[in-house]
């Protein structure tokens, strides 16, 4: 058992929970949900990591992850309005409902 | 019991902690939930006490009882964020004002809102909210003070708009939220330029904090923009935020629009955490809002700011409050006058004058409001004062503890409200800089008790006035009194709102000398005590006057003042017409500026989009004729053949989102188990 086990562990068990509620859920806002659980995830995962080789003055994994944070954030408002905006037009939040595209 | 100072920080990480827990219990679970959230606040209001009785104790045998806890949040080099908790005579005992007030709320509440469909919802909210209140006040770090008081303010908007499907409450909840927030904004500047000039983001640490003598001194010496005297900027920055929360005009409007929440909330919201998280800030900052530039001596610009802001709310809200019908709304504009007291008690005498009416005012308003949710319970939610009346027959211990509450509002001799009020006039009337405020708030005063009385008269003297139109009446129906569960903790908040003015009344001033820095000197001054009785009695007189001798008959009465003095009371009714005033402006400009968007949208943006296009539209046409000249002939056959294969695939395109991402799951774990079998 090396000391990073259980960070990976925990970020294992968020990821699938993640994962997990993007497969199962029909709902888009949850599975939009879903996909910030599975950065969150990535993100644990890269604190790990960037802890486990610590330089002492060294910030690259935090400010990777700070990156990332941001850029979920402006997944989640563009997931969002876009979820809004299909709403508008379908009247669903349901997935499993938006498929003029199919073939 | 030196343990207590080290475990003081679970006093606001319980209710924070109960709120996680409600957040997943199930819906019907409402009992566990009540349960969950009475318990940890019931222990945090012990750890509260006993950190009281400690500092307490350690005040009396030394002089300095401070507490502090510090540790890094983060580390990056070179910038340390640096988070702590603080024990000392302030934050102690406003904690434990919340935490008791807010317990008792909590219990009210599990009758209240016993047939609510969210009540788990509601606990999960109040708990968070009142966890909140207490992470502010326990702060010892500016930065974790913004967090929490961001807390307060999310939560404050949770729990406003609890009834969403309201409109009114929705935009009530809104309203809350981005009035608040420009204070915010405001107080966030103030702390980066605190953190720019200083370094430094605790508040306590051991001479090195950012309200210590070392970066006062800094602060002192310091000019910003071009001559400004840096600790004036950060102060009236800060006190702005402190203006957002604490309801001082003219960020006050959402304060009575924030009665769309249930009753329970807005006796939270009034008494003990959002407003009085303005004042608390306040009165942390001390140090930094009574510094003056170094040289000179006298009293700081933000003093001043403060006592004047402080006077003019406690005067505007004062007035608007006589003329409205709302009962929840007259107590929401009482709550502004009483806040303006604080501020301007704050400014002439220093923050244990505002502390100790901030403590006697969490108790009777919370009191009132408990009492207020008590009539509207009684009466099928009925608000306005116009269709209640004559419920001293059938609420005979509602009427009881409202009196009382409303005493102490008032400032009748010997209620706590007057000891608390009396010892804000007698520094106003001592302060050097002007006697304006005084008068103001003596003029204020005779409003509140008059006020206090007209509502009185309204809801309980009289006869039942039962609203004819609406439909959830019937004519046999009578207003009934509230369950155990919501009268006792009544009770208990009137035997505060009666007996706490005796910690600090001019005889024996146990909370100032306890609260402040300095020693003040508190001798009883007779003659503003006289003149405030006086006050008090003749307001209540005046409203016995106008509304006791001939009790309002009928709903469809128009109010004596009414009678008497129409474009007055119009005026007032109309609450100033603040709302309408920023409509026309700050709402008229952003609409203005969004029309200005628009038309740079239309006009410009556009036509260049269009100009682009049709360029691509002439190019396109000239690849058309190149195409279907030239090309095409030879692709039509390729074309057929590969179409027929795209159909076949297109069928793989079913529109199912969630097969998508399975295929795309199962064909990610196939590459790692490679991988991992390449690898092993």
């Amino acid at each position: 058992m090396n000391e990073l086990t259980g960070y990976i562990v925990l970020s294992g068990i968020i990821f699938s929970i993640g994962f997990a509620g993007v497969l199962l859920r029909k709902n888009a806002i949850i599975m939009l949900a879903g996909i910030e659980l599975m950065l969150a995830a990535a993100n644990l995962n890269f604190i790990t990591f960037w802890r486990a080789n610590w330089q002492g003055d060294d910030i690259t994994g935090a400010i990777f992850v700070l990156f990332t944070i941001a850029v979920a954030a402006a997944e989640a408002a563009v997931g969002f309005a876009l979820v809004l905006a299909i709403f508008r037009h379908y009247k669903s939040s349901e997935a499993q409902d938006y498929n003029s595209l199919k073939g | 019991m030196g343990w207590i100072t080290k475990i003081f920080w679970l006093t606001a990480i319980l209710p924070i902690v109960a709120a996680g827990l409600i957040s997943v219990l199930n819906k019907s679970k409402k009992k566990t939930a009540a349960a969950v959230a009475i318990t940890s606040l019931s222990c945090s209001c012990l750890i509260s006490i006993i950190s009281l009785i400690k500092v307490i104790e350690l005040k009396t045998t030394k002089s300095s009882a401070i507490f502090i806890t510090n540790f890094d949040w983060l580390n990056f080099s070179g910038l340390k964020v640096q988070f702590g908790f603080i024990l000392d005579p302030l934050s102690s005992s406003v904690a434990v004002v919340v935490s008791v007030v807010g317990l008792l709320i909590f219990i009210y509440s599990v009758g209240y809102m016993a047939s609510d469909w969210n009540f788990t919802r509601f606990f999960c909210f109040m708990s968070l909210f009142t966890g909140a209140m207490l992470g502010l006040i326990i702060s010892n770090s500016i930065l974790m003070l913004f967090i929490f008081w961001e807390l307060v303010g999310l939560t404050s908007y949770l729990l406003i708009g609890f009834w969403f499907n309201k409109p009114s409450a929705a935009a009530a909840a809104k309203k809350a939220f981005i009035t608040t927030r420009v204070g915010d904004l405001a107080f966030f500047i103030g702390i980066l330029i605190l953190f720019a000039t200083t370094k430094k983001l605790l508040l306590y640490d051991n001479g090195d904090g950012c309200l210590e003598a070392t970066s006062l001194k800094l602060v002192c010496n310091l000019a910003i923009f071009g001559g400004l005297f840096a600790g004036t900027v950060i102060s009236i920055l800060i006190f702005i935020g402190a203006m957002g929360k604490s309801g001082q005009v003219p960020l006050h409007i959402w304060l009575p629009d924030a009665m769309e929440g249930p009753t329970p909330v807005s006796a939270l919201i009034h008494a003990a955490t959002m407003v009085a998280a303005g004042v608390y800030l306040v009165a942390r900052m001390e140090p930094l809002l009574t510094l003056v530039p170094s040289g000179t001596s006298g009293i700081s610009v933000a003093s001043m700011v403060i006592t004047y802001t402080g006077a003019i709310t406690a005067l505007i809200a004062a007035l608007i409050a006589i003329a409205q019908f709302d009962i929840k709304r007259i107590l929401a504009y009482s709550t502004i006058s009483q806040l303006g007291f604080m501020m301007m008690g704050f400014g002439a005498g220093g923050m244990a004058v505002a502390i100790f009416h901030l403590i006697t005012h969490a108790f009777f308003k919370a009191l009132l409001f408990l009492g207020a949710g008590s009539v509207i319970h009684g009466c099928q939610g009925e608000q306005d004062i116009r269709f209640l009346g004559g419920l001293k027959k059938y609420m005979p211990i509602t009427f009881a503890v409202y009196a009382i509450g409303m005493m102490a509002l008032a400032g009748v001799p010997l209620f706590s409200g007057f000891w608390s009020k009396d010892d804000i006039l007698h520094s106003v009337s001592l302060w050097s800089v002007s006697k304006i405020p005084f008068y103001i708030g003596v003029v204020a005063s005779f409003l509140t008790a008059f006020y206090m009385t007209r509502q009185v008269f309204y809801v309980f003297m009289g006869s039942y006035r039962y609203n004819k139109d609406s439909a959830s009446h019937s004519s046999e129906h009578f207003p009934h009194e509230s369950p155990a569960v919501m009268i006792y903790p009544m009770i208990i908040l009137a035997i505060f709102a009666f007996g706490l003015g005796f910690i600090g009344c001019p005889f024996l001033p146990l909370i100032q000398k306890f609260l402040a820095y300095t020693e003040i000197e508190h001798k009883p001054d007779f003659f503003i005590m006289t003149l405030s009785s006086a006050i008090s009695i003749s307001g209540i007189l005046a409203g016995w006057f106008l509304y006791g001798l001939k009790p309002v008959k009928s709903s469809q009465h128009p109010d004596i003042l009414e009678l008497k003095a129409k474009p007055f009371f119009n005026v007032l009714n109309k609450k100033l017409y603040f709302d309408e005033f920023y409509e026309a402006t700050v709402i008229k400009l952003t609409g203005l500026f969004s029309e200005l968007c628009l038309w740079i949208e239309i006009h410009i943006w556009d036509g260049l989009v269009q100009l682009f296009s049709r360029s691509v539209v002439l190019f396109a046409w000239l690849g058309r004729v190149w195409d279907e000249y030239v090309i095409n002939l030879g692709f039509d056959t390729g074309c057929n053949g590969l179409r027929g294969v795209g159909q076949g695939i297109s069928l793989w395109r079913n529109g199912k989102v969630h097969r998508y991402i399975s295929v795309i799951g199962i064909a990610i774990i196939v590459l790692v188990l490679w991988v991992v079998w390449l690898a092993g």
